[in-house]
């Protein structure tokens, strides 16, 4: 597992060739006229620093404009980008000793999907859990496209409970498509395993804070989704059912997708809004990817201060808080009768 | 005008009644079994609990229906029935929500898909919660959400068991993710029930899925199902598409879920009242030897 943190360096320190998504196609256009004049300029041995001086912090302008205004279709498409930092990347930078555990203890199997274990979080043991998506194709068919089985919430579920038992805060890292539609997950008993947790991470004792590091996939995220404090990379979405399939059942067109994700209000400004979210944190410019280890520093200190926060609270209180947090959610009206 | 006229007359007519309502099914005299053709006597399959005499098939029972059937006459009191929808979202899909709501409160008289009260099952007090599947596909927004939440609260505060007929597709979609944190308010609501010692009876009827498989209905402290109603939480197609090979014919249904370990049992609707009655008395409290004495 310690590949992982390898991984995760190398990505952050070494040059691959980067996967772009079609929105940012007119900065590329600008950094490859960029890279053109300097190498003319290389090979006419003209001074040319003043203009490309110029064109780079237009090019700096443009990133900060295309990142700053896009459409929750596009902010999908960046929470969802191949090269997002994972729950096994953030977990391991940001820990100054990780180990993971495994298995649920019951169901015959271990769910790559859904990793979790110990680590040391600024000198203090902390259960760290997420959904983990893969690295590449090969990585993602090990971890399911990050689409947890009944086990998976099951191992969350022991995991968590181990850290009522020890007084460890609970930190959970959203990152899935959705919980797993598949024969043996609903065989297994997929929508008891999520039940199953959402009512008992209700019971738990220590502070429990939640972030969406990439997708929010409906009750697959909701799954390991219940806390004290709810935080939101900028870049990443939360919705309740995914836009595509949303589109496909009430559009009846599965390519309606980008209006779907318009209409269901996925963005983490949009939960602020309706009160569901606590915190939200501001992505390095270019989204997490482009500095992985940057963004690793900001949800660092965010976890911190929170965590700070509610370890200040008794058992009991936190307990109260939590409850009265999910107790006010919801829109609706309430006619009052007129007494006769 | 030969009798095939007649037929025919009949056919072409209107469903939608003069003043706007959908003709109710129980306003057609006969009703035909969706299982095994028989006619029944609407008047005699209503009787019945809606379900065919002739081979056991459990039709579709509303809110309405289903209280007069589980709860004893004059005991019902209706909980919260101020509460109606919004439209948080402005939500547009090829209709808007807003307009959706209208005119589905117009076709079935309920402001949302749940209707909640307290009243008694052979003498013993509950609160019950039924879903309605015509409203919007019994689907969970904000108020199935706060309904619930507020009768299991009111079971608890008044430690009464609770009962919850579920009926529905799932969270709705049109209030995004408000729907979705419904399913965590109302498990948090049934964590205090149950660390108050107090008993949850979830009854899945047809459909049970989604979001609301995936929190109050298999959280029961004993779980109930109607005979073959489908209990899921990915619909079969979904699960179709990610499985090259034909599912079997009884996937997700309340025999399959009872064979695989999530329900604990299967109860005919005819059977029904008297199965949560007896429930409710077996978790009462064993008189002692001097109080009987």
């Amino acid at each position: 597992m310690l590949g992982y943190f390898g991984d995760f360096v190398d990505m952050a320190t070494t040059e691959r060739k980067p996967i772009l998504l079609d929105f940012e196609k007119p900065l590329v256009e600008l950094e490859d006229r960029i890279q053109q004049i300097r190498e003319l300029a290389e090979d006419n041995a003209v001074d040319v620093s003043a203009q490309i001086h110029q064109l780079e912090s237009r090019a700096d302008q443009l990133r900060q404009e295309i990142f700053t205004s896009l459409t929750p279709a596009q902010r999908l498409q960046v929470a969802r980008h191949p090269r997002r930092p994972s729950t096994l990347d953030y977990i391991q930078a940001m820990s100054d000793e990780w180990i993971e555990l495994h298995g649920d203890r019951g169901s015959g199997t271990d769910d790559q999907a859904l990793v979790g274990g110990i680590a040391r979080f600024n000198g203090r043991a902390v259960v760290m859990l997420g959904n983990q998506k893969g690295r590449d194709m090969k990585d993602n068919v090990v971890r399911n496209f990050g689409m947890a089985s009944p086990g998976g919430y099951r191992k969350a579920l022991r995991l968590m409970q181990h850290a009522n038992r020890f007084g460890m805060p609970i930190f959970t890292f959203i990152d899935t498509p959705g919980a797993y539609p598949g024969f043996e997950a609903e065989e297994m008993g997929q929508g008891e395993a999520i039940a199953y947790n959402l009512r008992e991470m209700f019971a738990l004792e220590v502070p429990i804070l939640c972030t969406v590091i990439g997708e929010g996939g409906s009750g697959g995220a909701l799954g390991i989704g219940v806390g004290d404090c709810l935080i939101m990379l900028e870049h990443s979405v939360y919705t309740v059912a995914s836009p595509e399939a949303c589109a496909a059942i009430l559009w009846k067109d599965a390519t309606r997708a980008p209006q779907a994700a318009e209409a269901l209000k996925i963005t983490a400004w949009d939960l602020k809004n309706f009160g569901i979210l606590d915190v939200l944190l501001n992505e390095p410019i270019g989204g997490a990817h482009a500095n992985p280890l940057k963004t690793t520093e900001i949800l660092k200190d965010a976890l911190q201060e929170n965590l700070n926060r509610l370890l200040a609270l008794a058992p009991q209180d936190l307990k109260q808080q939590r409850y009265e947090k999910f107790r006010r959610i919801g829109v609706f009206a309430e006619a009052h009768t007129v007494s006769a | 005008m030969s009798l095939f006229d007649w037929f025919a007359n009949r056919r072409k007519a209107d469903p939608v009644q003069p003043d706007g309502r959908e003709r109710d099914i129980a306003d057609g005299l006969w009703t035909k079994c969706e299982a095994c053709s028989v006619m029944s006597y609407t008047k005699d399959l209503k009787a019945n609990q809606r379900v065919c005499s002739e081979c056991g098939h459990h039709h579709r029972v509303f809110s309405d229906e289903r209280i007069q059937q589980l709860i004893d006459p004059e005991t019902w009191v209706s909980l919260n029935a101020q509460i109606t929808p919004e439209d948080p979202l402005k939500f547009r899909d090829r209709k808007a929500y807003s307009d959706r709501i209208r005119e589905t409160q117009a076709k079935t008289h309920l402001q949302d898909a749940v209707q909640t009260g307290v009243g008694q099952i052979d003498g013993l007090p509950v609160a019950l919660g039924v879903m309605d599947f015509r409203f919007m596909g019994g689907s969970m927004g904000s108020v199935v959400g706060e309904k619930l939440t507020r009768l299991i609260e009111q079971g608890t505060q008044a430690q009464m068991p609770v009962v919850i007929v579920c009926a529905s597709g799932g969270a709705r979609m049109q209030e995004g993710m408000l729907s979705l944190m419904q399913m965590a308010k109302i498990s948090g609501a049934l964590e205090r029930h149950r660390e108050a010692r107090l008993l949850y009876i979830p009854v899945l009827s047809h459909p049970t899925t989604g979001g609301v498989t995936a929190s109050f209905a298999m959280l029961g402290d004993i779980i109930l199902a109607e005979p073959k109603a489908t209990i899921a939480f990915a619909g079969r197609r979904v699960v179709e598409q990610t499985l090259r090979e034909k599912l079997p014919d009884d996937f997700q249904t309340a025999e399959y879920l009872l064979s695989h370990g999530f329900v604990d049992a299967i109860i005919p609707r005819t059977q029904l009242k008297s199965t949560l009655a007896q429930l409710i008395r077996l978790h009462q409290p064993t008189p002692t030897l001097a109080t009987v004495s």
